[in-house]
């Protein structure tokens, strides 16, 4: 009863390479991939590869625990350093406005106008309701949006909240950054809330819509309507078209949770929401360069039909971006 | 839940009962590694420590505000720039780090977790993306509301809808068996634990240094075939524990153990042995008939397993314990 022990020998025979492999992985834990010279980042895969072939050998022939064991251990800390994230911070943020957001707002075009179509519903309602009645304002717009613009202010008042700021630049940026902040928490609801399977997505939006079409009554009453038509499209086209992705990208997780494809919910959720939730950050940062045009560019420049050119500049410059950019890169998605 | 294939090779048997929170994925080379889920109770003290983190980056921006407009005069554009650092830091801290260290944030680290793809695929910047800006609604916007109470004006109803909204949020990794939180959920992530193994020496070594390199020689300890199959793998597993044991009452331990299987096997050899040179060679001689046997594609898990081998009829005369 002397049978050679296999395990036995084929530990001897690959444990160096399990060691080297192990310091590799332990030098890259601590100090990062990029720290390892060329020639060692290379072996990497092909280390890491003889080690996952000698787990399954050993799962199949040996049966001293210690050695797979360590062998799952040592796969599973080299399987991060391989198939981690493969890109470094800024290349993928790079990837991410060059490739990513505009595909994922192209894949998610119906979804996305639904979320305008119930804005631009919101929208009418809000502005014939106001239109036939002021007091419905008061309903559709809180108190701290409203500020002085309301249907008892005059003409002149709210002429001035058009075109006020020029003097004031100082506090812009304090304004810009919190109209940021506090857009960006209203997109990123919507986009969260369709979990929610989507409803409060949509009333949200329509929401938003009522808002924006009780202010355009509002202002319409006082024969101002094309002025503030310029006020809002410096920051709207971009602000709003923001709000419509985020609100799009809570109607595809809504829609892969309700109509999931042929995977299971959970599958077919992860696989969308990837892409809903690039919708959402790239909304995030077109919030961004809304919330600086709205705090320096619309206080800055005063004058109407400039203020339409810039709207409809940008307007134009997000449409020929999510049409063209990034076409024809595959995403390497399933 | 458990989504991943739990694709079953040949010379792979289905394990009985998986340990709660273990997970499988199979890499993109076909080979299937284990994972333990992270405890959320790990999960929150990391994201504790990251909070503490970002507070202390908040707390240098804010310094450094002070320090800046003490040196250059007060001006808004500097509580602008410290606003949108503070954003930066909260949006961009998370995301920096899962992409930058693998899946893992200084919390993570601390607490060896990580964040891997539910697939068994590269970890997508994507998916990095998707679950943190999640942490919006899960983390910032409850403590926002902890921090600064309900928004002034709001109505009561508008609060209490909020806060049962954000608590399912909160609680959502409690009503999963994958401890899902919702940012895991769209971005097709598990957060797991992986600690360090380390490579200890073969306890069969032991047993072989002591044989002699001449393998014709008589072992010391001569096991029959039929001592050999009484046991399976658990109980062979379990001997190896006990021989790496270190401690005070190891000793005992090994005279005990050996007693019980001189006991079950019949051991008729001489009565004074060494216990740990005992068991060794037990352990050696026991693992390569184990394993032997393995070759043959029988797995005898424990000794309550009775399919013996084909050509002994009666098979392991194992009666109990």
């Amino acid at each position: 009863m002397n049978a050679p022990l296999k395990s036995f020998e084929f530990r001897r025979e690959r444990e160096a390479s399990w060691r080297e492999l192990e310091n590799l992985v332990g030098i890259a834990e601590k100090k990062g991939l990029k720290s390892l010279p060329a020639e060692q980042l290379l072996r990497l895969p092909s280390l890491y590869r003889a080690a996952l072939s000698s787990l399954s050998v050993a799962r199949s022939i040996s049966l001293d625990q210690n050695v797979v064991g360590y062998l799952e251990s040592l796969c599973a800390r080299a399987y991060f350093q391989v198939y981690g994230a493969r890109s470094n911070f800024f290349e993928s943020v790079g990837q991410f406005f060059a490739v990513s957001f505009p595909a994922a707002v192209r894949s998610a075009f119906w979804p996305i106008m639904i979320a305008g179509f119930w804005m631009t519903l919101g929208l009418t309602i809000g502005f014939l309701l106001v239109q036939a009645s002021p007091d419905w304002y008061y309903s559709f717009v809180p108190a701290d949006l409203a500020g002085d613009r309301t249907p008892a202010s005059s003409t002149e008042s709210l002429r001035r909240t058009l075109f006020d700021g020029a003097d004031t630049a100082e506090r812009l940026y304090v304004f810009a950054t919190f109209l940021f902040t506090h857009n960006s928490k209203v997109a990123l609801m919507a986009f969260a809330l369709g979990f929610a399977l989507g409803v409060p997505t949509i009333l949200l939006m329509f929401y938003n819509g009522l808002i924006l079409g009780a202010f355009l009554a509002l202002f319409d009453g006082h024969g101002l309507l094309g002025d503030l038509g310029g006020w809002l499209s410096v920051h709207g086209t971009t602000e709003i078209l923001a709000i419509i992705l985020c609100g799009g990208g809570g109607l595809v997780l809504a829609r892969a949770i309700i109509f999931p494809d042929q995977n299971s919910r959970l599958d077919s959720l992860a696989r969308r929401g990837r892409a809903a939730g690039t919708l959402a950050v790239g909304a995030v940062m077109m919030l961004l360069v809304a919330g600086l045009l709205e705090g320096f560019v619309r206080q800055l420049v005063t004058d109407t039909a400039v203020r339409y050119t810039i709207g409809g500049l940008m307007l134009a410059f997000w449409l020929t971006y999510f049409t063209f950019s990034g076409r024809g890169h595959s995403d390497g998605d399933d | 839940m458990a989504t991943t294939s739990t694709r079953v090779t040949p010379n792979q048997p289905a394990p009985a009962a998986r340990p709660k929170g273990e997970r499988r994925i199979v890499t993109p080379e076909g080979v299937p590694l284990t994972f333990q889920l992270a405890e959320r109770g790990e999960r929150a003290a990391a994201v504790l420590i990251d909070l503490v983190i970002m507070l202390v980056a908040l707390g240098a921006v804010v310094l450094s505000f002070v320090f800046v407009s003490w040196q250059l005069g007060f001006s808004e554009i500097i509580i602008g720039v410290t606003l949108l650092l503070f954003f930066l830091i909260r949006t961009f801290y998370f995301v920096y780090f899962e992409l930058r260290w693998q899946g893992a944030t200084p919390g993570k680290r601390a607490l060896g977790l990580r964040v891997i793809d539910r697939k068994g695929g590269y970890l997508r910047p994507d998916a990095v993306f998707a679950r943190n800006i999640l942490r919006e609604v899960e983390l910032f916007l409850p403590l926002t509301l902890l921090l600064a109470g309900p928004e002034q004006g709001s109505s009561a109803w508008v609060n209490l809808l909020t806060l049962g909204w954000l608590s399912v949020f909160i609680l959502l990794p409690f009503f999963n068996k994958d401890r899902l939180r919702a940012g895991d959920v769209i971005a097709g992530t598990w957060v797991v634990s992986a600690p360090k193994t380390l490579l200890l020496s073969d306890v069969a070594a032991g047993a072989k240094a002591k044989q002699g390199p001449n393998q014709t020689a008589a072992p010391e300890f001569p096991f029959s075939r039929s001592q050999l199959e009484i046991y399976g793998i658990y109980e062979l597993q379990t001997l190896e524990d006990v021989l790496r044991q270190k401690g005070p009452q190891t000793q005992e331990t090994l005279r005990e153990v050996t007693l019980r299987v001189q006991r079950k096997i019949g051991w008729t050899g001489e009565e004074k042995v060494d216990y740990r040179r005992f068991l060794e060679a037990f352990y050696a001689a026991l693992r390569a008939h184990l394993e032997s046997r393995l070759l043959f594609g029988e797995r005898r898990e424990n000794k309550h397993d009775r399919k013996g081998p084909p050509g002994s009829a009666d098979g392991p005369g194992a009666t109990g314990s």
